[in-house]
């Protein structure tokens, strides 16, 4: 088999594991969902301020909550689930056979991928449908998007991963890394571009994540292809830095009490 | 050809030794047995020639390469069987071998492997189903479905229940019987005598004997042991040869057994006496084993 094939093969199994637990198949996709019904409930009929515009609160809402759903998938997910499976030995495992480590890896991005589009698709649909928000405008600029920052956050969830000590520790330690970016970057509510917050927000790769998003959205994008040069370029920088720390740093055996 | 040679093999973890100047060599188609009590260095070892550890100082070759160096050429002829790591758990029996089979160049059909190892009526059931037994036997397949030319099996039947243990024993001889290079580490030494070709027994970081299970014996001047029932009325005093009894049974350890016994024989027979539940065996492996790992 090449390795193409190879990484084709480790994606299809890493799927079939995801969906064999319905639980967490489950949770992953009714998360965002939830928040979705509280969030536009609390704030049915409001409109916020956006790049000088007024829009409805659901049209600013669905994107950045995509956002969230796939840092969930790709971030936070795979700096627990790499620990866990360190722990309990899957890793070690695999590094003795000749499996190259860049497939496995590969597989695993790559089912989180999947996940990241079928929560893109089914949290966009639940929005036109429910809450009647607007279609994505810029279709392409939306794809190329969303594959950007999921990978990116994959290959920051696989650094964060290499730090943590082991996997009781890895919920708590990556809640605790991108929960206050998650509020001080705008996803539930906008944040004022002029605070100190926002200022704040602007050297981490969530924020630019939901700025690119709701640009491939927004039919009234300062870009008219709904591409954001800048953003993107941040969030690749924080993925080339990811990637970096992963492959450096990235253990396969638990720490040695 | 030797597929293993290791010369003067040292790592430290701190101010422990755990494998404290170690060379052995392991011939192609030989079972080889390491053996030793918890902490004598036998998985670090085996996890430098594995390539998951790094010596501090001395040489290990594996099947002519160096396990560091080796990378994916040298682990697609190399199985692995290790103690204490999951599976992904949701995949059933046979999706877990299809899974491994693709990482390997030439690897042995799925049926067959699960035939070998005793899982085919388990073939479509989930990993997490399964007993630890059971998981133990996925353990054996991983490790045989690429076909390799070297196993390591460490600790291959811990926790097994005596009739698995036999089976295991068994598929351990099938792979030998296949031309398969093994390695295996244990601290049961019946599991030793009962597999290996020759044994190597580590204690505290070096190697303390070496050979096949017959010279093993032979090298230790052991004794042999021989007992029997006190006849009763009779005062251990009063025998021929000097010997304490407890319960009224007589333990003696000598070194001249032959003459001993006609002592003994002649003695009882002199006296119209019989000698109950007479009997006289060569120190079993596991004596010479203890022996040789005791503290001090």
């Amino acid at each position: 088999m090449n390795d193409a094939s190879l990484a084709a093969q480790q994606v299809r199994y890493e799927q079939l594991s995801f969906w064999r637990n319905p639980a967490a198949a489950v949770f992953a996709f009714a998360f965002p969902i939830v928040f979705l019904i509280v969030f536009g409930t609390l704030n049915s009929g409001v409109t916020v301020h956006v790049n000088n515009h007024r829009v409805s609160y659901d049209d600013y809402y669905i994107p950045a909550l995509i956002t969230y759903g796939i840092i969930g998938a790709s971030f936070t997910n795979l700096a627990v689930q790499m620990s866990i499976r360190r722990d309990s030995g899957v890793l070690k495992r695999i590094r003795g056979t000749p499996l190259p480590s860049w497939v496995f890896m590969t597989g695993v991005i790559g089912s989180s991928l999947i996940v990241s589009v079928l929560l893109t698709v089914f949290t966009t649909v639940f929005g036109m449908v429910v809450y009647h928000v607007q279609a994505p405008h810029h279709i392409p600029a939306l794809i190329v998007t969303l594959a950007v920052s999921a990978t990116v956050f994959c290959a920051l969830g696989l650094a964060l991963a290499a730090v943590i000590p082991n996997g009781d520790a890895a919920p708590a330690i990556s809640n605790l890394v991108i929960l206050p970016l998650v509020f001080i970057s705008g996803t539930f509510f906008p944040i004022d571009q002029s605070s100190v917050l926002a200022r704040v927000a602007s050297y981490f790769p969530v924020r630019h994540f939901i700025a690119a998003t709701y640009a491939a959205f927004d039919p009234a994008s300062t870009s008219s292809s709904g591409f954001q040069g800048n953003d993107l370029l941040v969030l690749g920088a924080w993925g080339a830095a990811g990637l970096i720390v992963a492959v450096r740093r990235f253990r396969w055996e638990p720490r040695r009490t | 050809m030797a597929a293993i040679v290791v010369s003067e093999l040292r790592k430290s973890y701190g101010a422990l030794a755990a494998v404290d100047g170690v060379s052995f060599e392991v011939e192609s188609g030989e079972v080889f047995g390491l053996l030793g009590p918890n902490g004598a260095g036998k998985t670090t070892t085996i996890e430098i020639l594995e390539g998951y550890r790094r010596a501090d100082s001395g040489r290990a070759t594996v099947l002519g390469e160096d396990p560091q160096q080796g990378g994916r050429r040298l682990k697609e002829r190399i199985g692995l069987v290790l103690q204490e790591l999951a599976v992904p758990p949701l995949l059933s029996v046979r999706e877990l071998l299809e899974m491994y089979r693709g990482y390997y160049p030439s690897p042995r059909p799925v049926g067959e492997i699960l035939e070998l190892v005793g899982l085919t009526e388990k073939a479509e059931a989930r990993v997490k189903t399964l007993s630890g037994g059971q998981q133990r036997r996925i353990d054996l397949a991983l490790g045989l479905v690429g076909d390799p030319e070297l196993i390591f099996l460490d600790e291959p039947t811990t926790g097994f229940d005596p009739g698995a243990r036999r089976n295991a024993w068994q598929i351990v001889r099938n792979m030998r019987g296949l031309g398969k290079t093994i390695v295996l580490t244990t601290h049961y030494m019946d599991e030793a005598q009962e597999l290996a070709d020759r044994i190597c027994v580590m204690a505290k970081g070096k190697v303390v004997a070496e050979g096949s299970p017959e010279s093993l014996r032979a090298a230790t001047v052991a004794r042999t042991r021989i007992r029997f029932g006190l006849p009763r009325g009779v005062s251990p005093d009063l025998l021929p040869v000097s010997a304490g009894a407890v319960d009224g049974v007589v333990t003696l350890e000598t070194l001249t057994p032959t003459t001993v016994l006609r002592d003994l024989t002649v003695w009882a027979t002199g006296r119209g006496l019989e000698l109950d539940a007479l009997e006289v065996t060569r120190p079993s492996l596991e004596d010479v084993y203890l022996e040789l790992t005791a503290d001090e």
